[in-house]
């Protein structure tokens, strides 16, 4: 059964996993990066804030901070990515995850998917 | 925003065929045709053709022309031995720094045709027709004329596929050769060179700009796949080829960016723009490669340390597609060896260790580094 997923303004998507939440980056994100190269991802037991740079996604182009939604602990990385970034292209809602997080707040200004939509749509077409 | 970026005349045939686009010296250009790291692997292993019709073509002719870029660049076009050869070159300033690096080609008795980069060709032009003002010099910008590079251990094979009548030529032509096509014919206003910017063989295509769209696309159906700017610019990293206006500048000298091979110091009595000042000059750096000896991607402005000590900074850096690394072109301070085992860089605040290697790292499909054993060892 798919969980709802939630997005933010920056292009993260979010999940709620029991008490956990899992995080990654949007496929327009993915696709508008283009060829990921390297995910720098933080400790296991690291603390962020809301609104944190909490993991980097390289691609050819250039770098980019994935900033955690809320404050919280990282559970777990995706440690697969280390070896193969390409996942996060390939299948950016799935295997393409970057990490779970427990939250130590609410999740505040989210976008559900039909929100997500009409901001991509907004910035993509001026 | 993008009304006011220029377009080449193959903005339209690429766009249809899913090109990423991006600004870039004035230009929309295509980054990439959906998988920069795939075209990369392209041109290494087969053959990619990417649009260059945004650099600048100038044609220089005229009894004074052979004087004025013998004047004009640092490298002498006395080099060249018979029209239908082509000169790398630096074009510097009286205070020696590099105005531009491009391509000098030898066409004719007084032709000559210079190929610069995008971003400096109106200052290039302006500087050239002030030096040689009141001398028997023309100058013709060729906006009329688009560039494709064909690059790749295919490209002379997908070329002549695509153009049978040029073949012979094509398999006659070594490297740095130019052919002209002759007057009269159906390649008159073509002009072949076998040069390029990814450490690979291949050719670059200058021709009338109202047929570039229909080789573009016979050059695709042939299996040529399309390039961007990214893989462009992984290539000619990993091929140690400097980028204008990242690794070298107006100033920078030839010596401190590896450039002081184009120099042509000899003879001694041509005096060209620039030679007063490099010899007076006292060098402040070397330019020299960095691999990444953990993961993660060289960039741009990141610093280079020795212990504590600041001794450099990376002009160039990505990701390897054929090293699956970290590399980059980088300057390193005179008072820093070489052969420092201790150098660091720094990412995002961090310290990973850095290797430094001599350009190129990746020629002709091979990586270069570490060297291998020579034979029978």
């Amino acid at each position: 059964m798919a969980e709802t997923c939630w997005f933010t303004p920056t292009h993260e998507w979010v999940r709620q996993e029991g008490h956990a939440l899992r995080i990654g980056i949007t496929l327009h994100a993915a696709q508008a990066l283009g060829d990921l190269v390297y995910v720098e991802l933080p400790e296991v037991g690291h603390q962020v804030a809301a609104g944190d740079a909490v993991a980097v996604v390289e691609s050819v182009k250039a770098a980019s901070d994935v900033y955690s939604p809320v404050s919280g602990e990282v559970l777990e990385v995706n440690a697969a990515l280390v070896d193969h970034p390409e996942l996060v292209n390939e299948d950016p809602m799935g295997q393409g995850w970057l990490l779970l997080l427990y939250p130590m707040g609410s999740l505040e200004n989210m976008l559900d998917q039909a929100g997500y939509d009409a901001l991509v749509q907004s910035q993509t077409q001026p | 925003m993008s009304d006011t970026l220029q377009k080449t005349v193959l903005h339209q045939v690429q766009h249809d065929g899913g090109a990423v686009m991006a600004p870039f010296a004035g230009y929309e250009m295509p980054l990439h045709f959906g998988s920069a790291l795939r075209e990369h692997h392209a041109v290494r292993q087969g053959c990619g053709v990417f649009d260059c019709s945004h650099m600048g073509i100038i044609d220089v002719a005229g009894v004074g022309a052979m004087a004025l870029l013998r004047r004009a660049m640092a490298n002498d076009i006395i080099r060249l031995k018979n029209p239908g050869r082509a000169l790398y070159t630096v074009m510097l300033h009286e205070g020696g720094g590099i105005l531009d690096d491009l391509i000098v080609s030898w066409l004719g008795p007084d032709r000559y045709r210079l190929v610069v980069n995008a971003a400096t060709k109106t200052a290039d032009l302006a500087h050239l027709q002030a030096l040689a003002a009141g001398e028997p010099v023309q100058f013709v910008p060729r906006p009329d004329c688009a560039l494709l590079a064909v690059q790749g251990p295919q490209a002379e094979a997908k070329l002549a596929a695509v153009l049978p009548d040029v073949a012979p030529h094509l398999a006659a032509q070594r490297s740095f050769a130019v052919w002209e096509g002759p007057q009269g014919t159906a390649r008159h206003g073509w002009m072949l060179s076998r040069t390029g910017y990814t450490g690979e063989d291949g050719f670059e295509v200058v021709l009338p700009g109202d047929q570039a769209p229909g080789l573009w696309n016979h050059l695709l159906e042939a299996g040529v796949v399309p390039c961007g700017l990214a893989a462009r610019d992984s290539l000619r990293l990993e091929a140690g080829l400097n980028l204008y206006g990242a690794d070298m500048d107006r100033d920078t000298t030839p010596e401190e960016v590896g450039l002081g091979w184009t120099v042509a110091h000899e003879p001694f009595d041509r005096c060209f723009v620039g030679r007063q000042a490099l010899q007076e000059h006292v060098n402040r750096f070397r330019r020299v490669g960095l691999v990444l000896q953990t993961r993660g991607v060289l960039r741009a402005a990141q610093t280079l340390w020795l212990q504590d000590r600041q001794v450099g900074m990376v002009t160039s850096g990505g990701h390897s597609p054929t090293m699956g690394c970290g590399i980059a072109l980088a300057r390193l301070d005179l008072s820093c060896a070489t052969t420092a085992e201790q150098l660091q860089v720094a990412i995002r605040e961090r310290l990973h260790p850095v290797a430094v290697v001599e350009p190129p790292l990746v020629r002709r499909g091979q990586i270069t580094w570490p060297r291998r054993q020579p034979m029978g060892q």
